[in-house]
């Protein structure tokens, strides 16, 4: 509507005409009228009884929590603890699933199938779909049922506003909108539906900033990735006690490395191609209200968590059959898996990447959830590791200290780790997320932009940490 | 929820009370169609869910619903559309949300407003229910987060409210769902017609704009003669209001008709 051009019609132009000799400050007298009535009204209405406790205790806890000085701090410690919970959390039921799916249910269903079905759809059914299947529901299923409630806990209590408020200022000086803190942290569970909720913003010019930006939050399909890599090449670094806070440590570090390239981006484009000034709004600061738990805990595990699961094992399934079939497709004497991977892995180990893994982002285009059982697999089709186990193309988990053994025979080191979590960060939002982008932004130029600049970013990441890596560590 | 229910602005008039029905998405036939306004944060997507049945995502910070979400309730036999609007502060300027909930009542013609107010900060809430007011006639005041507002020690004199305001205003606390039962006996006095609403009109005097509103107003009545809000169309004209001077231009401002006899179609 705003968009329209000026009509052309005379009642409008006689309206428009008047406009010139009207009082000066017409509109703040009008929207005076209306406030002086509103005041009016409340006055005799409304009665306040003594002081409210409450309200007291509420100040007293804002005047701590959008301190410039404290504020922040109790922000990390709040989203740290949060993290902390998941990574230890998700650990035991990551486990039993993977146990349950790609041990016990896969272990009977494929002689079923190999002995019914024609060996090439038995191992495209099994093989491919369904062990792709349970891995992610394993690996996917315990963390978010842990992070997604705890952090609707948050939203509840009226946490986020206080975390939009505090984080305002620092948009607003990175050209950005303040309450593009709220669509960062929607990033945080989607980046989808972190692009969507930018529609909050009302300048066109701040809102591409919010969408273009949003895919440095990491979103749940990237979570469970961070956490395993971080768990198996950075905790086992330290002894067993301390590792849940090495893994909890690296994986913050990460995160605030996304939230430093979200402003930073911001601000190299407000400054280049979406230059202009910042405009303000203001941020009203809910009360604290008590979550609602039981409520909490059934929408956020219906709605977002079994959604996200579903989104997922929609995706796992196609991605399984796909996954199977460049790792048993032979085009002349080596799989395609095998041509791929080798032509990628210069380009991979020059990032402190493989070609496995290049292979596996290629893959996993539709969905991050796939990213790490489709690395896995095709590790121990390269390697061979799976060949006394199951057949070329067949994934399996193992735990924690089984995935760092097909990975370390893989040829991964720390160096790999460190870099699939930085590249995690960094690289092209999932079809999904583009898609949505492409949709509320109707261009193509910006959907492009929105895919490479952060894959342009990871790509130099990756190669200046391995570079000084190889340079000092060695 | 067994606490004893504030006074309402209805105690003595209450004959039988209906049984509400959650028709969650069913929406294939609908009798009224009801809006729910108000300030954002105010607990309308809470209302919302309570009336429907539906699970709408409800957030505790401002600006969390974007487009508007639709869901139905049956309540005595007739069943009523509710639309969820995104929260806002005025029906004034025009930002994306704004813009929805604005177009919605005024062109989406709903049977029933009712106003989301928030009881704790009633005066800033005031600034909408006085604006809506002068678009609309059929309108009822929930006056929300009435256990939040107990608890910080403000009391509301909901019968003074509704006689200054001219429409029923009903305390309530939608999470709980005290008061829910008579805002429903009010939803469908009002827009059954059986309880009457003489909506208190605002009235915009801006010294030295006088002249020019009733001009503006002769103008539009003139074309439109049956257009039911020609002062509140004028001084959005006069302020300089963009998608206002579009609806007037292109005509479509003419389909507001007093009665709601003819439904137009609402652009999502």
């Amino acid at each position: 509507m705003s968009d329209s051009p000026a009509p052309t019609d005379d009642l409008v132009d006689f309206a428009e005409g008047l406009r010139w000799n009207l009082p000066r400050n017409f509109h703040d007298q009008l929207t005076e009228a209306i406030y002086t009535e509103s005041t009016c009204i409340a006055e005799r209405t409304v009665a306040r009884e003594g002081e409210s406790r409450r309200l007291d205790w509420q100040h007293r806890i804002d005047r701590l929590v959008t301190n410039p000085l404290t504020g922040f701090p109790i922000m990390g410690l709040v989203f740290a603890a949060v993290l902390w919970i998941t990574i230890i959390g998700a650990n035991y039921p990551s486990g039993w699933l993977a146990w349950l799916l790609t041990e016990e249910a896969y272990g009977w269903l494929r002689p079923l199938a190999f002995g019914a079905l024609p060996n090439w759809l038995a191992g495209l059914l099994v093989d491919g779909m369904f062990l792709a299947t349970g891995w992610v529901i394993s690996v996917m299923l315990p963390p978010m049922a842990i992070f997604f409630p705890a952090f609707t806990i948050l939203e509840d209590l009226g946490f986020l506003p206080r975390v939009a408020f505090n984080l305002d200022r620092v948009f607003h000086r990175a050209g950005a909108h303040g309450k593009q803190a709220l669509t960062t942290a929607m990033g945080y569970g989607c980046n989808a539906a972190g692009v969507i909720a930018a529609r909050v913003i009302d300048s066109p010019r701040e809102r591409l900033i919010a969408i273009l930006t949003n895919n440095f939050s990491l979103c749940n399909g990237r979570w469970p990735t961070q956490i395993l890599v971080a768990s198996v090449f950075l905790g086992s670094l330290v002894p067993a006690h301390l590792a849940g806070f090495v893994a909890t440590g690296a994986v913050f570090a990460v995160a605030l490395l996304g939230f430093g390239l979200t402003l930073l981006t911001a601000w190299a484009l407000s400054r280049t191609v979406l230059r202009g000034e910042a405009s303000t709004f203001s941020l009203e600061l809910p009360p604290y209200r008590p979550p609602n738990l039981w409520r909490t805990l059934y929408t956020s595990l219906i709605d977002r968590t079994l959604f996200v699961l579903w989104r997922a094992v929609v995706f796992a399934l196609p991605a399984g059959a796909v996954i199977w079939l460049v790792a048993n497709v032979m085009v002349g004497d080596q799989t395609i898996a095998h041509w791929v991977v080798n032509g990628l892995d210069p380009l991979g180990l020059f990032l402190g990447l493989n070609g496995v893994i290049l292979l596996a982002y290629i893959i996993a285009i539709p969905a991050n959830e796939i990213v790490i059982p489709s690395i896995l697999m095709l590790t121990v089709l390269m390697t061979g590791q799976g060949e006394n186990w199951a057949e070329a193309g067949v994934m399996f988990e193992t735990g924690d200290e089984g995935v760092k053994q097909i990975l370390a025979a893989g040829g991964w080191t720390v160096l790999t780790g460190i870099c699939l979590m930085l590249f995690s960060l960094c690289h092209n939002p999932c079809s999904t997320t583009l898609y949505t982008i492409y949709k509320e932004t109707g261009s193509a130029k910006w959907t492009a932009l929105s895919a490479l600049m952060p894959t342009v970013i990871g790509f130099v990441l990756c190669a200046a940490v391995a570079t000084i890596w190889r340079l000092t560590v060695g | 929820m067994s606490e004893a229910c504030p006074p309402s602005a209805c105690d003595g008039c209450r004959a039988v009370r209906g049984e509400l029905e959650r028709l969650g998405l069913k929406l294939a036939t609908f009798d009224h169609v009801v809006a729910l306004a108000g300030n954002p944060n105010t607990g309308k997507s809470t209302l919302f869910n309570r009336l429907t049945g539906l699970r709408q995502h409800t957030g505790n910070w401002p600006g969390k619903t974007i487009a508007r979400a639709e869901g139905g309730f049956g309540y005595n036999g007739s069943r009523y559309k509710l639309v969820d609007l995104p929260g806002t502060y005025s029906l004034r300027s025009a930002s994306p949300d704004e813009t929805v909930a604005r177009e919605f009542l005024l062109f989406g013609q709903p049977d029933l407003t009712v106003v989301v107010a928030d009881a704790t900060s009633l005066e800033r809430n005031l600034n909408l229910a006085l604006q809506i007011l002068q678009v609309t006639d059929r309108v009822v005041l929930a006056l929300n987060l009435m256990d939040e507002a107990r608890a910080h020690g403000i009391r509301v004199d909901a019968r003074g409210l509704a006689n200054q305001l001219g429409v029923p205003v009903v305390p309530c606390s939608a999470r709980s769902g005290e008061g829910v039962d008579d805002l429903l006996v009010e939803i469908e006095g009002v827009t059954k017609g059986t309880v009457p609403t003489r909506p208190y009109r605002l009235k915009l005097a801006v010294p030295g704009a006088a002249a020019a509103l009733e001009q503006v107003v002769a103008r539009l009545r003139a074309r439109y003669p049956k257009l039911p809000n020609a002062e509140w169309i004028a001084l959005r004209l006069l302020e300089g209001d963009r998608a206002v001077a579009a609806r007037v231009a292109d005509g479509s401002i003419g389909q507001l008709q007093p009665d709601a006899a003819e439904r137009v179609a609402v652009p999502a």
